[in-house]
Order: structure tokens, then C-alpha cells, then sequence
């Protein structure tokens, strides 16, 4: 049979939009039974990725298999095997909680009876039982996410497509959210998500793949992208703005990492390389502090980060990851 | 809110989960065409249920038009009430459905606006029963119009010579058509997908064959080239059919006869069209 296939194995996708080229020769290999982290900006490719491996899109170019079924060929085997959980709640807003999951499960083929067994289940562990008999439309953003999210576990897929899940969440439903990934995938579903904050990637996947501008810039497990992205962030706020650019000039000489000026004229950042001791990260930000006392510049404020999505993506990619000029992903009917 | 269940009771990674997260066994087999167009079907009754005033159309064009025409155009026709109604009820029933039809497409279209289009895509299901469930509930809602036209017919003075059986072969006659014509607003919606294009589409293309037809006046009275096309109008043949099967006047005959033809052959252009149409989505 196909178990010994991966849950994805895409060569070379390409899908445009009208001018824009929204994937541009994507490859990618995804174990089964692991959370894969698909990290990228708005507009990188991954929601274009994820429907044509949903068979929800045909693409141009290139070929892939999803659980060792052709997604240009074997469609409903595929859809069979596989929930997509969507960036923007797919749920009938007029029909309750309750409906919305016993109608899904009767197109999932359960019985009328397990259907509805089912979706008091799914209720009940999403903390909805409360809310079943309520239209979807008067649901909170969280409440809605929680319901599309176990809509797709009505059966339980094989390989489940997490479209920024937690993408407009308040932390409490985030880490929610989270433990439920952790779950899914103890459970042996393989789970591809896809993010735009490293911190998510980084505590809920195993392997990362980092997208930009439809192509696959950089592949590994966190420990291996945070080497070559570095140990950190330095973020700096100076008490004038006047002293950015010595500032800049201390830091850049004391620290070997890339200096990075905020969108306030009184702040940077410092991309620090990964030391081969990790206690030596506060000896070089002490000493890097030091020399802007030497210099007189007052600092304000001073904070050591994990690299914002932001700065890997400087360090990854060399360009800034800003929204693409066009966002296929928001444009799409 | 309470304490979320999904945070308190942590599953251990053994696979074993009592608190309902993860359905247990292997996947249930794949729903067949029917039991899911069934199903769709229902989603639209919920929707009803919810949203009543999804019925305004089906209950407002059938009132509007049986009361409007009869008294605006039952003078021309000629004689008391109960004679002209016998002409013109029956074209008023068909006029009614006619005018209903574009509602399910504008449906599909509004359906396609949001993600859930999406999820129904990416489920196992058969690709028409979206839009045959859509179908199913169709003929529910002309089944409703149809009711509200001979009913209020029979209120203010219609008699079918034909009876009730009569009566009921035209009403399913005209729920036949009304269907065909909802695969091509289907088709229609599938295309533009927008509601509002698929509601202008619909009244453009069917108030001009709906007047251009036998349904008010006698043909004789207008210039050659358009009673050329109201003999071939499937509007004009449905009227009559109905006023034959109403009325008792000619029973099952060509009437009868061209408007089955003309629904089955605007059925087979449009059903396998939408499928078609459904299949390419993105």
C-alpha cells in the first residue's frame, strides 16, 4: 500500500496568478507523523501550497503526492485521507455550532446517529457544549477557529492542514490552540501548519520549511535554522534619536551581527550570532553595553529576543520580509 | 467561560484519548451522490429554518403576480373573473416559478464567496451534490409558489376542469421546468460567481421570453417576427400545457409533449455544464 509513502512529497510547484507567480518551483518532503512548520510572510506561497495539496487547486507546473496519492490524478483519495482547517473560518454562519458539525460529518459519510454523537463529542472538548444550539455567526473569532478546527478532526484525517491557526488569537486561545497540535499529531495524524511567527513554528514543529516569494529558502529543524539564523536579538531604544547612527557604529563593531534600524528613529536591533557557549551571549551584550556607556550614548531600554520572523528572514533570505508587492493569498476569489 | 476542557484533560502520547478530541477506528466509507446531495439538501432547509425570509421570494412573486395580473390584464382577456382566470392562471403559475428560478443560483454564487465553499470542495463527496442538494430544496420552495398561486386562483374565482389531478400534473410539470432552469442559473453562478450578477443575469434573461409568450395575449395580434419566436418560446409551450392540463382542454398532447422536451433538453445542456463548471473550480 502507500503507508510507506510521505504524507507530502511535492517537486517543483509552480502556480501564477495572472502576472504574479505565486509558487515559483517548490519542493517539499514531509515525513509521516510529525508536525511540519511552513514558515513564510504574508503572500510567500503558503496557502497557495496548501490548496493545491488539498486538491482545492490545480497547479501550473511540477508534481506532488499526498499520502502517495497524485493530487492532479487521485483527487478523492486524497480528500478522503485529509482535513484543511482555513485561515479564515469555513463554517455556515446561519446554522448552529451543533449543524454545522452534524452536516459535515454526514458528507464525511457517518451514520445520522454517530454524526450527531460526533459533533456533541467535538463540542464538548472544544468547550462549545454551550454554544451548540447558536448560530456560528454570533461566535467569537476564537469560538469559530476552535469549531473550524474540529471540523476537521469530525474523522480523523491522516494529514490535517492547519492554515495559520492561531493567526488573530489572543494568547489564551493560542496556547490552546497549540496543546491541541501536540495532541493531534501524538495521536499519529501528520500536521502541516503554516505560520508567519517563528516562536509557533519553533515550539510546535519538529521540521521547518521557510517559504519567500513562492520558493523554499530554507529547510531544517529549529535548532538548525536558529544556527543560521542566530542565538538572538539584541533590541535597543536609545533615549535620543540624534545617537542612532553611533550607536549603530559601537554596536556593529562590538557585536558581529547584522544592525537592523527600527521603524522608530530611536530604536535598532542587533542579529547576534550563535556563540559556541550560550553563556557567552550576556558577556557579549555587557560588553556591547559597556562600549555605548564609552561612547555616551544613553541607552533607554535594552531586550534580548528570539530573532523576530523579520530578522530570520533578513538573515535567511538577505532582504527584508515584507508584504509581497501583490498578495496572491488576499487577492484569491 | 469555564475552564476549557481542552487545556485541563492532556492526552498522553500513547494515542488514547476518552475525552472525545480524536474520533477512534478507521474512516467511514465515502457517502454515495444521493445520501450526500440528501444531505446538502437538509443544509439548505436549515438554512430556511433559520433565515425564514429566504422564503420572501416564493411566497411574494407568486402573490404579487396572481393578484397584479389578474386585475391588470383580466380586462383585456374579457368576460367575468372566473373566465379569464381560466386563461390566464395557469400562465401566471408558470410566470411565477420562471421568476424563482435565479434564486438558487444566487445562492450557490453567495455560498462561493465564503470558506465554506472551500470545505465542501475538499471533502470526498460526489461534485454535484452541492448543487443537486441546492436542487432538492429548489423544488421544495416552487413546490410552495405553485401551492400559493392556485390556491389564492381558486380564492378569487378560478375553477380547474381539470381537478385535482388536473392541477397537480401541471404543477409538476412547471416544478420540472423551473428545475431545468435552475441548472442554468447554477451553471450561471458558477461562472460569475456573484450573487448579485447571477439576480441581474436572471431577470434579464427571463423577463423578456416570460412577456414575449402566450401568457397574457393572443399571438395573432403581434407582428410576424415576434410570433415566430413565441412558438418556439418553452415559455409559451409550458403555459399552454398547463392550461391544457388545468383546464382539462387537451389533455396529455403536444403541448405537453414540447414542454417535457424542452426541460429535458435545457436539463441535459446545463446539469452536465455545471458539473463541468463545479469540477474546474479554484
Amino acid at each position: 500500500m502507500t503507508h510507506d509513502s510521505p504524507a507530502i512529497e511535492a517537486r517543483g510547484l509552480v502556480k501564477a496568478y495572472g502576472e504574479v507567480r505565486a509558487l515559483d518551483g517548490v519542493d517539499l518532503t514531509v515525513r509521516r507523523g510529525q508536525v511540519f512548520g511552513f514558515l513564510g510572510p504574508n503572500g510567500a506561497g503558503k496557502t497557495t501550497t496548501i490548496r493545491i495539496l488539498a486538491t482545492l487547486a490545480r497547479a501550473d507546473g511540477g508534481t506532488a503526492r499526498v499520502l502517495g496519492f497524485d493530487v492532479a490524478t487521485q483527487r478523492t483519495a486524497i480528500r478522503a485521507r485529509v482535513a484543511v482547517t482555513g485561515q479564515f473560518a469555513s463554517l455556515d454562519d446561519d446554522l448552529t455550532g451543533y449543524e454545522n458539525l452534524v452536516v459535515l460529518g454526514r458528507l464525511r459519510g457517518l451514520s445520522r446517529a454517530a454524526s450527531r454523537r460526533r459533533a456533541d463529542e467535538l463540542l464538548a472538548a472544544f468547550d462549545l457544549a454551550g454554544a451548540a444550539g447558536r448560530p456560528v455567526g454570533g461566535y467569537s473569532g476564537g469560538m469559530r477557529r476552535r469549531l473550524d478546527i474540529g471540523a476537521g478532526l469530525i474523522v480523523t484525517p491522516d494529514l490535517l492542514f492547519l492554515d495559520e491557526p492561531t493567526t488573530g488569537m489572543d494568547p489564551r486561545s493560542q496556547s490552546q490552540v497549540w496543546d491541541l497540535v501536540r495532541r493531534i499529531a501524538a495521536a499519529g495524524t501528520t500536521v502541516l501548519l503554516t505560520t508567519q511567527h517563528l516562536e509557533e513554528a519553533d515550539r510546535l514543529a519538529g521540521q521547518i520549511a521557510v517559504i519567500d516569494q513562492g520558493r523554499i529558502v530554507a529547510e531544517g529543524t529549529s535548532a538548525e535554522l536558529k544556527a543560521r539564523v542566530g542565538s538572538g536579538t539584541l533590541h535597543v531604544r536609545l533615549v535620543d534619536g540624534e545617537q542612532r547612527s553611533p550607536a549603530r557604529a559601537v554596536l556593529a563593531g562590538a557585536l558581529d551581527g547584522r544592525v537592523h534600524l527600527g521603524a522608530d528613529a530611536r530604536t535598532l536591533s542587533v542579529l547576534l550570532a550563535a556563540p559556541t557557549d550560550p553563556v557567552d551571549t550576556g558577556r557579549l551584550v555587557g560588553h556591547a553595553m559597556t562600549r555605548l556607556s564609552d561612547a555616551r550614548v544613553a541607552v533607554a531600554e535594552i531586550a534580548l529576543g528570539q530573532p523576530s520572523l523579520h530578522e530570520a528572514f533578513l538573515a535567511l533570505t538577505g532582504h527584508p520580509a515584507g508584504p509581497a508587492a501583490a498578495d496572491p493569498e488576499d487577492a484569491h476569489p | 467561560m469555564s475552564t476549557p476542557t481542552v487545556t485541563t484533560s492532556y492526552a498522553g502520547p500513547d494515542g488514547h484519548h476518552g475525552d472525545g478530541l480524536l474520533a477512534p477506528g478507521g474512516s467511514p466509507r465515502r457517502p454515495g451522490a444521493l445520501a450526500a446531495s440528501a444531505t446538502f439538501g437538509w443544509r439548505a432547509m436549515l438554512k430556511i429554518k433559520h433565515d425564514p425570509k429566504q422564503l420572501t421570494d416564493v411566497i411574494a412573486i407568486p402573490v404579487l403576480f396572481t393578484v397584479l395580473f389578474t386585475y391588470i390584464f383580466g380586462g383585456t382577456v374579457g368576460g367575468t373573473p372566473g373566465h379569464y382566470l381560466t386563461t390566464l392562471l395557469p400562465g401566471t403559475l408558470v410566470m411565477g416559478i420562471t421568476a424563482c428560478t435565479m434564486y438558487g443560483g444566487a445562492r450557490l454564487a453567495q455560498d462561493m464567496t465564503t470558506g465554506v465553499f472551500d470545505r465542501f470542495r475538499s471533502l470526498a463527496v460526489w461534485r454535484g451534490a452541492l448543487v443537486l442538494g441546492g436542487l432538492l430544496s429548489d423544488a421544495g420552495r416552487y413546490l410552495l409558489a405553485a401551492a400559493i398561486v392556485v390556491s389564492l386562483g381558486v380564492v378569487i374565482g378560478y375553477r380547474p376542469g381539470g381537478g385535482a389531478p388536473g392541477v397537480i400534473a401541471a404543477m409538476a410539470l412547471v416544478i420540472a421546468f423551473g428545475l431545468s432552469l435552475s441548472w442554468l442559473w447554477a451553471a450561471t453562478a458558477l461562472l460569475v460567481r456573484n450573487p448579485a450578477t447571477v439576480m441581474s443575469l436572471g431577470l434579464v434573461v427571463t423577463i423578456p421570453p416570460t412577456f414575449a409568450s402566450n401568457i397574457f395575449v393572443e399571438p395573432r395580434t403581434m407582428p410576424g417576427w415576434l410570433q415566430a419566436f413565441v412558438r418556439v418560446n418553452p415559455i409559451s409551450h409550458v403555459a399552454e400545457a398547463a392550461r391544457d392540463l388545468m383546464n382539462n382542454t387537451g389533455g396529455a398532447g403536444g403541448p405537453v409533449i414540447w414542454s417535457l422536451v424542452a426541460t429535458a433538453a435545457i436539463t441535459v445542456v446545463f446539469a452536465p455544464l455545471t458539473l463541468h463548471l463545479y469540477g474546474k473550480q479554484e
